[in-house]
């Protein structure tokens, strides 16, 4: 089978050649359609963020494009990577390798997502980094066809490390998530707030997916910081965030930093708890009309508003669907080429460029999570504080130390 | 200041204190499992989704009933206990007859349906339960702040452990089941209604893991994966202090317990595997468990 794909992307190559004089490496659509695979966790404690809705976000993405370009059909389908690296790699290379896959999307878990990055580096496809955050994803571990859409654990550290050291929280005491992304944020946010001048007091490190952080969160009382900052995403963070309020530690005035936040926990955790929080997102609903429009269509489909994950997948879906157009193939270097020479100008962001390592730089905000007497309803639940410049939220591309020049 | 292999004495006191509590939910989702075990032969792979539908039962009672916590402290494993029941009636009760592996299966398969269901109404981040007004804030112990709601679930979760365990091993009712387990006929030809004890055991270890769910509904987040979490766990609790042996998983839930929360002191990072480290050394050297007998 791969022997007539391979001879017939080749004849349509060489017809679209000869009509598009001027455009090099040609080669049209392999397989007579654009394959998007959605791979992210769709059961566990990261499912919620992304899950089903970055699906759901991307085939409206394709929507827009009436599910064809370049004249051909454009289909989306999914996979649960469970959060583990060797699911996800596997599922990836089965894609690329016998179901015609072109692009992977989303890729939560910061571990699994570097997994994934070394298989579509190796098989030259495109691959739209949403959900993870680690910012080695566009720093030693860059690929020329990867992409790093909504976030990154950089942008995270700079929003809300600096806004709380600049707010009198001068030392940080650390609750990390043990893997690649928790380790990650930590590092960024450590070097965030000892450039501002403050201390770290200590470190915990926990595994992935605890339910009961009662005994961290001692550990963390105890070092007497002034800031509790949790390096961790998800079901963690809202067990953090929980179970911190039934330990007294804002009452005995710590505060709590939740370094990475999203729509979705803030939901679960009511505004009872949350209240107050200050969080960095790349994406809120309510901050603009076409924010608030699509994130209405968005909400008629799944009955939930986007986080900024899910909202940023249409808009990196619609990017690549955008470059094939552009670039008529849906060859991996090639629409990657095409990515990068075109700035994001959609709902979820305003002139992004990205690097040559991947970086999509944009706007990110510094928010603060309304208290119930300030929300009008469900979902209004973020004040937003400030715009972060995408230069200032970002490494820039000396700094990401990724080798990759463009 | 003296320390404990470099830990102050207090914090090392604070971190048992919570190993404790852990421990009272380790012991009282074990005791379900070693009555269901004990009692019936059947290895229940649904205890972790049965205890993940108390914790629901409580919310749904909350929310849209009105029903608060203290209530659905009876309510809710009533409700579970009954839903247990019927279980047990129309599927668990056709497997008695086989190898043990079936009901294991069956419990399993009932296990992912169920959680799949919930995953698929609640998604995966969970419903907000407050802590009832009279359990909020809590005690400055000096050496931690132990939250009031915390202490009850340690107090509450030791009496119902020993009750249960009063009510199988030194009332007259155990008798009757713990007899009723070793010979059916003999016990059944002396008047006693055997499948009827053995729906309602079935029922009342189920309703036992809805308790804990109630109990657990304002300290964890109520999500649908709340369950599957902490069933792995609480198999290697029973299979350590011995399948058939309910003070043995009592007194192991609890000793359990307080190792993670050492370990949470000294190697947090290991805090998860721990138990099943002491579970391979346990079957290696006493397959039986701690407190079992050679069957």
């Amino acid at each position: 089978m791969t022997g007539t794909m391979m001879g017939r992307s080749l004849l349509a190559g060489v017809a679209v050649a000869a009509l598009m004089a001027g455009t090099a490496q040609a080669q049209g659509v392999s397989g007579d359609k654009v394959r998007i695979g959605v791979l992210n966790d769709r059961s566990g404690l990261y499912a919620d963020l992304g899950g089903e809705g970055s699906a759901i976000a991307a085939r409206m993405a394709a929507e827009e494009f009436g599910n064809k370009v370049a004249g051909k059909p454009v289909e989306i389908i999914t996979a649960d990577h469970q959060n583990k690296a060797d699911i996800g790699s596997n599922v990836a290379r089965q894609w690329i390798d016998t179901e015609g896959v072109d692009v992977i999307v989303d890729v939560p878990n910061s571990g699994v997502a570097l997994a994934v990055q070394e298989v579509t580096r190796e098989k030259k496809k495109v691959f739209l980094m949403l959900g993870p955050a680690t910012s080695r994803l566009t720093g030693d571990a860059c690929s020329p066809t990867g992409f790093h859409w909504a976030y990154d654990t950089r942008a995270l550290a700079v929003g809300t490390g600096r806004a709380m050291v600049k707010e009198g929280g001068d030392s940080w005491f650390f609750l990390t998530a043990d893997y690649a992304f928790g380790h990650q944020l930590e590092a960024d946010t450590m070097a965030e707030v000892k450039a501002a001048g403050g201390t770290v007091k200590g470190v915990v490190r926990h595994p992935l997916n605890t339910a009961d952080f009662s005994s961290f969160l001692l550990q963390a009382q105890g070092s007497g910081a002034k800031i509790v900052g949790l390096a961790n995403a998800g079901g963690d963070t809202i067990n953090s965030i929980k179970q911190a309020s039934e330990f007294g530690i804002t009452q005995s005035g710590q505060k709590l930093a939740g370094l990475l936040l999203f729509l979705s926990d803030v939901h679960a955790l009511g505004l009872n708890v949350a209240q107050d929080l200050v969080l960095t997102t790349g994406f809120y609903w309510d901050m603009d009309d076409e924010k608030r429009a699509w994130s209405k269509k968005y909400m008629e489909k799944t009955g939930k508003m986007p986080t900024m994950v899910q909202a940023g997948t249409y808009s990196a879906v619609r990017h690549y669907l955008q470059a094939i157009q552009a670039a008529g193939t849906d060859d991996g270097p090639a629409v990657a080429k095409k990515m990068r020479e075109t700035p994001v100008n959609d709902m979820f962001a305003k002139n992004g460029k990205i690097l040559p390592n991947g970086r999509m730089v944009h706007d990110m905000y510094l928010a603060r999570v309304k208290k119930p007497s300030e929300s009008k309803g469900p979902w209004d639940y973020y004040q937003i504080l400030r715009t972060i410049p995408g230069d200032e939220a970002f490494f820039t591309l000396e700094q990401s130390g990724c080798k990759l020049t463009g | 200041m003296a320390t404990v292999f470099g830990i102050p004495p207090q914090a090392l006191f604070g971190q048992l204190l919570l190993g404790l509590i852990n421990g009272s939910f380790y012991a009282l989702l074990s005791l379900g499992l070693a009555v269901i075990f004990g009692m019936l032969n059947v290895i229940n792979f649904a205890h972790g989704a049965l205890y993940m539908l108390g914790a629901f039962v409580a919310w749904w009672l909350l929310t849209t009933v009105g029903i608060g916590y203290w209530p659905a402290l009876l309510v809710a494993p009533l409700i579970v206990g009954a839903f247990g029941i019927l279980l047990e009636k129309t599927l668990l009760s056709r497997l008695y007859k086989l190898d043990h592996l079936y009901g294991l299966l069956l419990t399993f398969g009932l296990a992912l349906i169920i959680e799949g269901m919930f995953r698929h109404w609640y998604g995966s981040s969970g419903m907000p339960y407050p802590i009832p007004d009279a359990l909020k804030g809590g005690q400055n112990l000096g050496f931690m702040f132990l939250p009031n709601y915390r202490a009850w679930v340690v107090v509450a979760s030791l009496v119902i452990c020993l009750a249960t365990w009063f009510l199988i091993e030194r009332t007259r009712l155990g008798a009757y089941l713990r007899a009723a387990t070793e010979n059916p006929v003999l016990v059944q030809a002396f008047g006693i209604n055997v499948p009827v004890m053995i729906t309602l055991t079935y029922g009342f270890g189920v309703a036992l893991a809805g308790l804990a769910g109630v109990l657990a509904a304002p300290i964890y987040q109520v999500n649908p994966l709340m369950g599957s979490n902490l069933i792995i766990v609480v198999f290697a609790v029973v299979v350590i202090g011995g399948m058939g042996s309910i003070m043995g998983a009592i007194v192991t839930g609890f000793g359990l317990g307080l190792l993670e929360g050492m370990t949470k002191v000294f190697y947090p990072e290991a805090s998860n595997i721990v138990i099943f480290v002491v579970m391979a050394i346990v079957l290696l050297l006493k397959p039986a468990g701690l407190f079992g007998r050679e069957r």
